[in-house]
């Protein structure tokens, strides 16, 4: 039996069923896309509360674009004009949000377990936008159905995963959610990114530290990217990095021919992906930034609308049981 | 005068366990012996009781001076009260820090009119816990101090250390150290490992403690002073103490009740279980039980750290370590270690008596003319600990609403009975 969604705070926890089911909820809005009027009044009169504690610009506004051709009303919260600079805590600006009335609330935050900690303590849906080096689930998701569409499966692919997989947390929501699907998944990067840890991290995870070995027959090749500030504590040249690990078109014949690329963004072009690969035709970025805004919708209906308003919450009841 | 009757007697130093009646006459005992009585004297009823000499804690922050958000001499000696304690070593990472006479009487003087327990304070090993200069050591020592340590954080560098541990041995104290190496540390959170990884928290590196436990003993072989590891957590810590000990070292060391009870994977984003040392492998877990077990751990200290609920109720990364110990430290002793077939019951009351006492360089018995410092406790007494009731102004705990077996049943300090369960 499906067990019904309450958040979304991470993949880790979600059985293969829930995962396929968010997928294919996802489809119509995929579709939906395609029609000339893009709005919805599936959640008018709903607000969504965008509470982005750490600056994101493109995941932000996915799901503000989600929330609105659902019809919902958003409220924004952001870091740079956050109370939060001025010292407020979380729970002081969770409860200021929660006085607003919110239906859902979407957040991101440098701290891991950040919505979870929201979860325990607020009675509404809460989507976790990214927390630290935890989970970022609305990716992994959004991949899925990236990969799902090209490849007609999930099951049993072989994937390799590149970079700084230690503090990622794209790189952990993927390979929760790939594993569950019987995928081979491969992680390279520098090794002190890579540490062995991760192979117990979910069934058939490998490490290998060459990245023509990585791309061996894959048939998805994730690219991170490489956070610039990492690359000083302890210090590693980027062109150290360049020549080890740079996804380039040459590397990339080592994988099938039809594999694709797929990477989180914001590219640093030239750095972890050379653009002749960024701009290939195995290239899906753009397709993972179209299907984002369809597993958000899907995400926001599912958990903000639809049955979950039949049993609204009442203010401090936890919403995670 | 007060008369305990019929409890079971467990004076490690002298390897009594009986069935014995203690008379207590003011502020000492007075006599021992079966089936003593008396007319004028209190009746205290111990049957079915373990009667044994004052617990000490080696390791506790009462954050007075100036903390007393989070706890006071009062509050925090009540607490360890309640726990079974006559003595509690208090750390000198107040505000200001313990590093001179001054505070040190402070403190003693605060402890002597509204502590519910004895309160040995520890003072700092250099001025403000920096690592640079040496504190007003001998000062603090006539002023009542027990010990050196710059607790929180390591002695900074070996050559401070070096010099804190002459100074000492020229007055006979111990030293006792953080272990951690701060670039190992580096901002950690949790102990590093599998589950650090998967929770995304970023982890310290068991190795962060025992390099520093390495130095320490490297210093100790070249001082003679005594040292003492603080809180330790894990098996390469435990082997080099060992390897001091072997070698006739005055080289001790404490486990705390939450390391020997929880391990990593029990982390949870809840900043009760954030703490420093971190919460270590199950494979160090499993080396400190037998390290108290065989003797090569010399007591068991709380670490009992309270913060107060709204620097803990936090995300897990931005909290405070620490959590509180007093009222649970017996009870999971009991539990963990005797009821789980892993130490004797005289062990486990040797490592919360004579074992900190032997750190300190004092006694602990139960004998004529000794102080009646007491500690009466139940093996089997069934209860559930709630924070909430805690005489601590924190509660901060992984441990409540935990259900026990055992629990501190009477606590005597100077022949008066501070806590009654």
């Amino acid at each position: 039996m499906l067990q019904r969604l309450q958040h979304l705070l991470g993949i880790e926890d979600l059985t293969r069923e829930q995962v396929s089911f968010i997928l294919d909820q996802a489809k119509p809005f995929q579709e939906f896309h395609r029609h000339p009027l893009k709005k919805l009044a599936t959640l008018r009169g709903k607000t969504v509360a965008l509470a982005f504690f750490e600056n994101s610009t493109r995941t932000r506004i996915s799901f503000a674009t989600a929330a609105a051709r659902l019809g919902a009303d958003t409220m924004n919260l952001q870091a740079e004009s956050s109370s939060l600079k001025k010292g407020e805590s979380l729970l002081d600006t969770l409860w200021t949000l929660e006085a607003m009335r919110p239906d859902g609330i979407v957040i991101r935050h440098s701290s891991s377990g950040a919505p979870e900690f929201v979860a325990q303590r607020l009675g509404i849906p809460v989507v976790n936008a990214g927390d630290g080096t935890h989970e970022h689930p609305t990716q992994a998701l959004l991949d899925a159905l990236t990969i799902r569409d090209r490849k007609g499966k999930l099951e049993g692919l072989r994937v390799a995963i590149l970079g700084d997989i230690l503090h990622s947390r794209v790189a952990r929501s993927n390979i929760h959610l790939l594993s569950k699907f019987g995928a081979q998944i491969t992680l390279c990067g520098p090794a002190m990114w890579v540490p062995r840890e991760l192979e117990s991290l979910a069934p058939n995870v490998r490490r290998v530290s060459r990245i023509e070995e990585a791309l061996d027959g894959a048939e998805v090749i994730i690219v991170l990217r490489v956070q610039t500030e990492r690359l000083h504590e302890p210090a590693l040249a980027a062109e150290e990095y360049i020549l080890q690990f740079q996804l380039t078109s040459e590397r990339l014949r080592v994988a099938t021919p039809d594999a694709m690329v797929l990477h989180p963004g914001p590219m640093n072009r030239g750095l972890e992906i050379d653009p002749s690969v960024a701009d290939g035709p195995q290239s899906c970025v753009l397709e993972q930034v179209t299907n984002g805004l369809a597993i958000r919708m899907a995400l926001l209906y599912h958990l903000v609308g639809g049955a979950a308003s039949d049993t609204a919450p009442s203010p401090g009841t936890t919403g995670k049981e | 005068m007060l008369l305990i009757k019929n409890g079971r007697v467990l004076d490690p130093s002298s390897n009594t366990d009986a069935s014995l009646d203690i008379l207590v006459d003011g502020s000492r005992i007075s006599k021992i012996g079966a089936s003593l009585s008396t007319s004028n004297a209190e009746l205290f009823d111990a049957s079915g009781m373990i009667v044994a000499p004052g617990f000490i804690d080696l390791h506790c922050h009462l954050r007075e001076p100036g903390q007393e958000l989070s706890e006071t001499i009062e509050t925090g000696t009540r607490a360890a009260a309640r726990g079974g304690f006559t003595a509690v070593c208090t750390m000198p990472n107040t505000q200001p820090v313990n590093d001179n006479a001054s505070v040190t009487r402070g403190i003693v003087e605060r402890a002597a009119s509204a502590g519910a327990v004895r309160v040995w304070p520890i003072g700092a090993a250099s001025v403000g816990s920096k690592g640079e200069a040496l504190a007003e050591i001998a000062a603090m020592k006539d002023a009542g101090i027990v010990a050196v340590s710059d607790d929180g954080k390591p002695v900074a560098t070996a050559r401070l250390m070096r010099q804190v541990m002459d100074y000492c041995r020229a007055l006979n104290l111990p030293v006792i150290d953080h272990c951690e190496d701060p670039s190992l540390f580096a901002g950690g959170v949790m102990r590093e490992g599998p589950r650090s990884l998967r929770l995304g928290l970023k982890g310290i590196p068991s190795q962060s403690e025992s390099i520093c436990v390495g130095r320490d003993v490297e210093v100790a072989m070249l001082t003679s002073a005594r040292l003492h590891i603080a809180h330790m957590s894990t098996r390469a810590s435990l082997e080099y103490v060992r390897l001091a000990k072997k070698q006739g070292l005055s080289v001790t060391c404490e486990v705390t009740p939450h390391h020997f009870t929880l391990i990593d994977e029990d982390v949870r984003y809840d900043s009760h279980y954030k703490m420093n040392p971190p919460l270590a492998s199950r494979e160090d877990r499993a080396a400190l039980i037998e390290g108290l077990a065989d003797g090569s751990v010399d007591a068991i200290a709380t670490d009992h750290a309270p913060h107060h609920p709204s620097s803990k109720d936090v995300e897990f990364d931005r909290a405070p370590f620490g959590i509180t110990g007093f009222e649970t430290a017996l009870a999971l002793g009991l539990s963990e270690l005797v009821h789980a077939g892993k130490i004797s019951l005289k062990r486990l009351v040797e490592l919360f008596t004579t074992g900190p006492a032997r750190v300190l360089g004092i006694e602990r018995k139960i004998a004529a003319d000794e102080p009646a410092d007491l500690t009466i406790f139940s093996p089997d007494h069934a209860w559930t600990f709630r924070a909430a009731d805690s005489p601590s102004k924190s509660r901060n705990t992984p441990f409540d609403g935990r259900a026990f077996r055992g629990a501190p049943m009477a606590t005597i300090v100077a022949g008066r009975i501070v806590y009654r369960r």
